[in-house]
């Protein structure tokens, strides 16, 4: 490879490489001016003590796990179910699990706010617990690609229909079926897509500020507009926890393939 | 004076040395075969000649001209590669015609040309198909017309026969040896298979582990091998030891080991053999026109093929039988 | 798994059930509110058909709007695919040391899902008046970022540099594949037959790459078009693309007619499925070639 390319190759990745790292840089230093002309972690003590921060970070919290328990619940059986017995329902069912994809979050969410308001069939923005229910759901139409595919593609891994006959020959109804044998097989698939669901809610904006939720997402939004230095150690903060998310990921995934070498 | 010569050609990747002291020279219209088993080099020296890797010492010459210095686009070579390597945005027409339009040749020259290949080829009505339309045969055909659609110097080709089916491997490669005699190209054929090497070339280089072991016709390589591993690399090899007198089956043969091929081994007494062996029969296979027996004798296995006579049955497995054998026919041992 | 043909017509409803809930589920959370604002964009306030919606959306501020989201998409989606290639090739083809190539592709994975706010502190807090960049330039170098290089982060190509940041990883992470595709006896059967390294790109290598690069042009676009928290945290409602006007309108009906805030919503979806679509048929062409 001649001079010319290899110089051109480094250069076009270092100012890739630099363009990523500045910004996180920059954030970082801002988060930690909050004392004036020292560096100091005065920005993050304020908000683990800002009782708003607490608790719309636990909302978001509780939200991501019940968006994952949604998500699981919905997206593990409906995919056993389909690989063993329809097969030729595949594609569409991927088809559907794909759309949230293409029809952006704020859209569905107008949809929600129309169609599922005091006035019709379904009242769920009438309540509190209603919304919740509603942003849940919504959560979790947003994660379905991703927790469709990776669940999937763990199910691609195992033989299914022989795991399936060999339990119910060992007289295994259906729920012990996906309870005992199929989900402990895919686990890691499902944390694969847990950790994934767990950073979008996390950071998500769209569905919580127009639900009118008390999520993190739009806290940080709010945040941003009224203090000087907070959002950005709000922002360190939720960008460990997106990387700390796809480490977790990396995690599981280098640990299940140990396993399967085992096996 | 040979139209590509190679000499004394080293190539060396960091301490592996995977080529060592490669010597060749190839007259002009000679079809030559490289044969060896996987890791012998013999894919290094081709992709030497053809300038995708850079000798760390030797040279090569095509027509007196050096090229070791010159790049692969620089040296009028065609490449016929094992997984065929067509261009797959590009139509058959196109992928043939490739090498005349890089040279900038005229519309017309370029169709006339692809018409002229793809006819030599036996694909006159394809050249509309993309690459992914046609079979593995058929791609490789239309990759051997791409490398002699320029008409280059020399035709090199990587295990072209590699990755195809049995029943097409033996039909292309008598097209293409009847292809390059038709034209006269300068050949240089890398195989594994060394029924395909001994078919179709003239002459055939044995490699082993970097070094040239072995350099001649298909008659000489298959009834002189010079080597133990010519003589066990190409065709079947029955082994014999001359015990300590320096005999085998009572008739002085010198000390060491000795091969015999199976044709060269007869089934009872024969005139010409002068070593009569006492032998167990352990399996017989009816081939058809050809018998397989394989018999144990002296403590050693012995393969013989037989040509069948309607009026003489294969012998029975397990049955005491004579192997006979010329000693001009037993090959040394080095 | 052998089929139950022994089994009567009866069971088939049976397998259906096992689709109940997550057709239930989508078709309640996903189909219908889609539907519902398709439908509603071709409604006027009484119920009736009316194509007048869709009118409207030439109306006001709204082409402005969709004409800024259309060029900040294509902007951030163009300049995405450039330097995105540009790291994947330098990497796939060895410029750079191998060891390279997996932190990339796991810090792309990362990169590429940190949108939304907390990514326009990001570059506030590099670029910004005070930003860490801002004030380095201008103690060391004299420059003046908005000044001397016309560049303000809360403007058009503020915005489309922030969307970089995760444009560029969702190139990389998606072409890279496509470049490891690129067979390397189809570069020495072209050098062979006599190419340079500028034919062999010309006449076979990029037209390969087409599909790929083009599709995912078209995701990327797709991707910026729907984004809106970025935008909100960063311009507020200054730059008016049309996820903050429809935000705008969901929030407090600022356009004085529903419907058209339906139209709005009708328009974004063809916009994305359009780009959508064209990424899909584009992977499939491109991996009938890639075989």
């Amino acid at each position: 490879m001649s001079l010319y390319a290899r110089l051109t190759g480094w250069i076009v990745l270092l100012f890739g490489l630099g363009y990523f790292f500045i910004p996180l840089l920059g954030l970082t230093e801002f988060s930690l001016k909050a004392r004036r002309g020292v560096y100091s972690l005065d920005a993050y003590a304020k908000i683990i003590g800002d009782t708003e921060f607490q608790a719309t970070f636990s909302y978001s919290v509780v939200m991501a796990l019940v968006t994952i328990a949604f998500g699981i619940l919905i997206v593990v059986p409906t995919a056993f179910w389909v690989r063993l017995k329809m097969p030729w329902a595949r594609p569409y069912v991927e088809f559907l699990t794909l759309l949230p994809l293409v029809i952006p979050a704020i859209v569905i969410v107008f949809g929600y706010i129309r169609l599922y308001n005091t006035s019709s069939w379904l009242p769920l923005t009438g309540t509190v617990t209603g919304t919740n229910l509603l942003l849940a759901f919504g959560y979790t139409v947003l994660a379905l690609p991703y927790m469709y595919r990776a669940v999937d593609t763990g199910l691609r891994t195992i033989d299914v229909a022989t795991l399936t006959e060999a339990a119910q020959s060992l007289g295994a109804g259906w729920t012990t079926i996906l309870t005992r044998v199929i989900l402990p097989n895919v686990l890691p698939a499902v944390l694969s897509g847990a950790f994934l669901t767990f950073a979008i809610v996390i950071g998500e904006f769209t569905l919580a500020a127009l639900l009118d939720r008390p999520a993190f997402g739009p806290y940080l939004q709010r945040i941003g507009a009224n203090k000087p230095y907070e959002p950005f150690a709000l922002s360190v903060i939720a960008f460990a926890i997106t990387w700390a998310c796809m480490g977790l990921i990396q995690l599981v995934t280098r640990f299940s393939k140990h396993m399967k070498a085992e096996s | 004076m040979p139209y590509l010569e190679i000499a004394r050609l080293e190539k060396s990747f960091g301490a592996n040395r995977v080529v060592t002291d490669f010597n060749l020279g190839v007259e002009q219209g000679e079809f030559i075969s490289l044969l060896g088993p996987s890791g012998c080099g013999k894919t290094t020296v081709l992709r030497m000649v053809a300038g995708f890797e850079r000798p760390s010492s030797g040279a090569i010459r095509i027509g007196s001209e050096d090229v070791v210095g010159k790049r692969p686009n620089q040296r009028n070579i065609g490449m016929v590669f094992q997984a065929y390597a067509l261009f797959p945005n590009l139509t058959v027409a196109e992928n043939v015609g490739f090498g005349l339009k890089i040279k900038g040749a005229r519309r017309d020259e370029i169709t006339a040309r692809v018409a002229e290949m793809l006819a030599l080829i036996g694909l006159p009505d394809l050249g509309a198909r993309y690459p992914f339309q046609l079979s593995g045969g058929q791609q490789q055909r239309v990759a051997l017309a791409r490398a002699l659609a320029p008409k280059p110097r020399v035709l090199l080709l990587d295990e072209p026969l590699s990755a195809l089916d049995a029943k097409v491997r033996v039909s292309l490669r008598n097209e293409i040896r009847a292809i390059q005699r038709d034209l006269g190209i300068t050949t240089i054929f890398v195989t594994h298979d060394q029924e395909e090497a001994l078919s179709i070339s003239d002459r055939i280089v044995v490699m082993n582990a970097g070094i040239a072991d072995q350099v001649g016709t298909p008659f000489e390589i298959y009834n002189r091998p010079t080597t133990r591993f010519v003589a066990n690399f190409v065709g079947q090899l029955n082994l014999f030891k001359a015990d300590g007198a320096g005999r085998i089956g009572g008739v002085a043969v010198g000390q060491g080991d000795f091969a015999a091929r199976p044709e060269a081994v007869h089934l009872g007494r024969e005139a010409e053999s002068d070593i009569v062996l006492p032998a167990t029969v352990e399996e017989v296979h009816f081939l058809g026109s050809v018998i397989r027996v394989t018999a144990a004798a002296a403590g050693a296995r012995i393969a013989l093929d037989t040509f069948n006579r309607p009026d003489m049955p294969p012998p029975a497995v397990g049955s005491a039988v004579e192997l006979s054998l010329s000693s001009r026919d037993l090959i040394p041992l080095k | 798994m052998p089929a139950p043909s022994a089994t009567p017509r009866r069971h088939l409803p049976l397998t259906w059930l096992g689709l109940m809930p997550f057709v239930i589920f989508v078709t309640l959370f996903l189909v219908l509110p889609t539907m519902h604002i398709v439908i509603g964009a071709f409604q006027d306030r009484t119920g009736a058909f009316t194509l007048q919606n869709l009118r409207d959306l030439n109306t006001g501020t709204i082409p402005s709007s969709y004409w800024i989201s259309v060029k900040i998409s294509v902007a951030s989606a163009a300049l995405g695919c450039l330097i995105g290639f540009g790291m994947a090739a330098a990497v796939v083809f060895g410029a750079v040391p191998r060891w390279v190539k997996s932190p990339l592709m796991t810090f792309s994975g990362v990169a590429s899902n940190f949108a939304g706010v907390p990514l326009a502190f990001a570059f506030l807090a590099t670029f910004g008046p005070v930003g860490l960049v801002t004030v380095f330039l201008r103690n060391n170098f004299g420059i003046v970022l908005s000044r001397d290089l016309g560049f303000n982060i809360l403007s058009f190509w503020g915005l489309t540099v922030t969307y970089l940041f995760f444009q560029i990883p969702l190139m990389i992470l998606i072409i890279t594949p496509a470049l490891e595709g690129l067979r390397r006896e189809w570069r020495e059967a072209a050098e062979v037959l006599g190419a340079s390294t500028a034919q062999y790109w010309r006449m076979v290598a990029l037209p390969i790459l087409f599909p790929s690069l083009l599709g995912t042009f078209a995701l990327l676009f797709a991707n910026a078009f729907g984004a809106v928290a970025t935008a909100i945290a960063l311009t507020g409602s200054a730059l008016n693309i049309v996820p903050i006007q429809l935000f705008a309108q969901i929030r407090g009906d600022v356009l004085g007619n529903p419907n058209l805030g339906y139209a709005m919503a009708f328009g974004m979806i063809v916009i994305t499925a359009i780009a959508n679509v064209l990424y899909i048929w584009l992977r499939i062409r491109a991996e009938r070639w890639l075989k």
